[in-house]
């Protein structure tokens, strides 16, 4: 059986799996910072450390994500849309849509049985539309985004955030911490704000589910449970849901090597 | 950023009356009342020519904001409010002129402020305002042929210039002026979104990039957003713009040179009273007295 | 009649969205009201100058959403049930997405 490795360049974190034929060996994980490269690096060292293997051993590198040109090592190169949609059906073979909430992209994908794209929706270029958002509230609101998930699941009322922008949801934040409006409750609305986005880009490509979360944000309680609510549907959500993007593409090495 | 008051271009309260006007042989008196979400304007027009201009700073209740200004333009004039026949209320939103016999767009009473302001010659207006931004194509005389309204992206807002003169640590009004200094125009930051073209911003820092060629590729994205707006309405002489911006030489020019049309210069209205940013009351004012003679021509 | 052409939307890093409505052909049948799957559209009365007429609107809570409310329609591939509605054709759309390559920290 062969031994391949997937890295994700995401913006924030580069991703490493280490798959050998369907069985996750590792994974590694490096801050991108303005460096990439060598957080590519590092990512693909730790991995190996932790399956305890050398770099030869592996046959082949399948890279996707942002920065993909980046990464020094990169047999073939797969689009962040399949990773997602193949790494979405090994992990759950019944999944037909797929939700990546990233740092600074989101995206919906519906796929077939296969992990084949049918339809995707790309949110980019505008920080309200990802992760980003999240922390900027976090900012504003002065919790760490680490407990901004727990803290929202106490809200007691309901508000909303109207702004549809980043920036400008900073001042809405500020200015309901100044109406005294109970900080988890406004942690909801933070969390709601973006969910009903992420809700309607799903039912633009259409909902069929199961639908996995995956990425970043889907570590998220918040997050999770905003959406859930909002798409009123049954969410899915793996161990490690920001290693879906570097498993997808280490399965497409794993094709590139015959062992699909 | 909690607590601040958000200015830009600083700007002071002020009231004045223009000397000439005498509100005594007045056929018509008629005010318009512009309350937005920063500062709170009152025009007071005595036939048709401006008499009275006070602006102020909103409140936190917009209700009080409206009578507070109106009354505090009028101190000291003689002019009482019930001696006003008609009054036109205007502003972001969901605007609360208790007062007002009507209320109007935002959007028309620019217009037709800027219209009295700079002449018949006026076909489009940009302003650019603290959270939002509005590209308006007029007539002859003020009234709107087509519009648009952002406030939905801080991209050219006073709130993004904000955003930026923080992270470089440089006053809002010396941003202009420094984004000037530069020997050649870089390349536009390649993001409009401001939370991404802030990061952007960094990166460059991090490569060595002076400040101003920082602010020189951050005011060209901008100022490229702006004339995408602009050019979405269509672009026509004369230009003029108008809010905090306005002041901002460094989205000015570089808005100029992209749409190829000079804006006209903004009016000596220390003494004149025509200052652009009460625009919007200005226009009110005027249409109070076309409503007036409407409902006097029906009666 | 002096129209008034309203863009109802925006622009921001991702693209251009916007339901464009021309007052002069519009006459406020409600055809796109009935038509729209999401409610977005309304008939209101605005002033133009100093008469007053009834037309179609975007409410306003939707004014900075449109990129989301009407994504569903599939604007980018066909026009959408409110502009295919319109006899006047006072009602259009326009959507065009930014072209990718937004490098933050990428160069």
């Amino acid at each position: 059986m062969a031994t391949v490795a997937g890295i994700d360049m995401g913006v924030q974190n580069v991703k490493v799996v280490i798959l050998k034929g369907g069985e996750i060996l590792s994974y590694g994980l490096a801050p991108s910072g303005f460096e990439p490269e060598k957080a590519a690096e590092q990512a693909f060292e730790e991995a190996l450390g932790k399956a305890g293997i050398t770099p030869s051993q592996v046959v082949h590198v399948a890279a996707t994500g942002v920065g993909v040109e980046l990464a020094s090592r990169v047999d073939s190169k797969v689009s962040v849309v399949s990773a997602d949609a193949k790494a979405a059906v090994h992990l759950y073979p019944s999944a037909r849509t797929v939700v990546d909430v990233g740092a600074e992209e989101s995206r919906v994908i519906r796929c077939d049985g296969k992990g084949t794209v049918l339809d995707f929706a790309i949110n980019e270029r505008c920080a309200a539309g990802a992760g980003a958002f999240l922390e900027a509230m976090a900012r504003a609101l002065e919790v760490r985004l680490e407990d901004m998930g727990r803290l929202s699941l106490e809200a007691e009322g309901t508000v909303s955030i109207s702004a549809t922008c980043v920036i400008f949801g900073e001042s809405d934040v500020v200015s309901l911490i100044h109406k005294q409006v109970p900080k988890h409750d406004i942690a909801r609305a933070v969390y709601d704000a973006l969910a009903e986005r992420i809700t309607s880009m799903i039912h633009r490509v259409g909902l069929e589910p199961p639908v996995v979360l995956v990425g970043g944000v889907a570590r998220d309680v918040g997050f999770a449970a905003a959406l859930k609510r909002k798409l009123e549907a049954e969410i899915l959500i793996p161990d490690h849901p920001e290693m879906a993007g570097a498993l997808g593409a280490a399965l497409h090495a794993l094709e590139k090597v015959g062992e699909a | 950023m909690s607590g601040r008051e958000v200015e830009y271009w600083r700007w002071s309260e002020y009231r004045l009356t223009v000397p000439e006007v005498k509100p005594e042989n007045a056929k018509v008196i008629t005010a318009g009342i512009d309350v937005g979400s920063v500062s709170s304007k009152a025009v007071v027009m005595v036939d048709g020519q401006v008499y009275a201009v006070g602006v102020m700073r909103t409140g936190s209740s917009s209700l009080d904001s409206a009578r507070k200004v109106l009354e505090w333009t009028l101190e000291g004039t003689g002019v009482k409010p019930k001696d006003i026949s008609y009054i036109v209320g205007t502003g972001y939103g969901r605007v609360n002129v208790p007062m007002a016999n009507s209320t109007l767009t935002e959007i028309a009473c620019h217009a037709k402020g800027a219209n009295y302001i700079w002449g018949s010659t006026v076909r489009t207006i940009l302003d650019v305002g603290g959270q939002d931004i509005k590209a308006i194509k007029c007539d002859e005389k003020g009234r709107v042929l087509s519009f648009l309204m952002n406030d939905k992206c801080a991209a050219g807002t006073g709130r993004g210039m904000e955003v930026l003169a923080d992270l470089l640590k440089i006053p809002i009004e010396e941003m202009g002026a420094a984004s000037l200094r530069v020997d050649e125009e870089p390349e536009p930051v390649s993001c409009t979104c401001v939370a991404f073209a802030r990061t952007e911003a960094i990166s460059l820092l991090r490569r060595g990039w002076p400040k101003e060629k920082v602010l020189a590729s951050y005011m060209r994205a901008m100022a490229i957003r702006m004339c995408n707006l602009l050019e979405r309405v269509g672009c026509e002489k004369d230009l003029v713009i108008t809010g905090g911006q306005s002041k901002n030489i460094g989205i000015v020019s570089r808005v100029e040179k992209i749409i190829g049309i000079k804006p006209l210069p903004p009016p000596n209205w220390r003494e004149n009273g025509l200052d652009p940013m009460v625009a919007g009351a200005i226009g009110a004012a005027l249409y109070a007295k076309a409503l007036y003679e409407k409902s006097l021509n029906r009666a | 009649m002096t129209k008034i052409i309203a863009y109802y939307g925006y622009e921001d890093g991702s693209g251009e969205y916007y339901i464009v409505v021309d007052s002069a052909k519009c006459t406020g049948c409600g055809e796109c009201v009935k038509n729209c799957p999401k409610s977005v559209l309304e008939t209101a009365t605005i002033m133009v100058d100093v008469e007053e007429q009834k037309v179609a609107v975007v409410k306003e809570e939707y004014r900075r959403k449109i990129k989301y409310t009407c994504a569903p329609c599939k604007p980018e591939r066909k026009q959408p049930p409110c502009v295919v509605s319109c006899k006047q054709k006072a009602i259009t759309c326009i959507w065009e997405t930014a072209e990718p390559a937004c490098q933050s920290t990428r160069f």
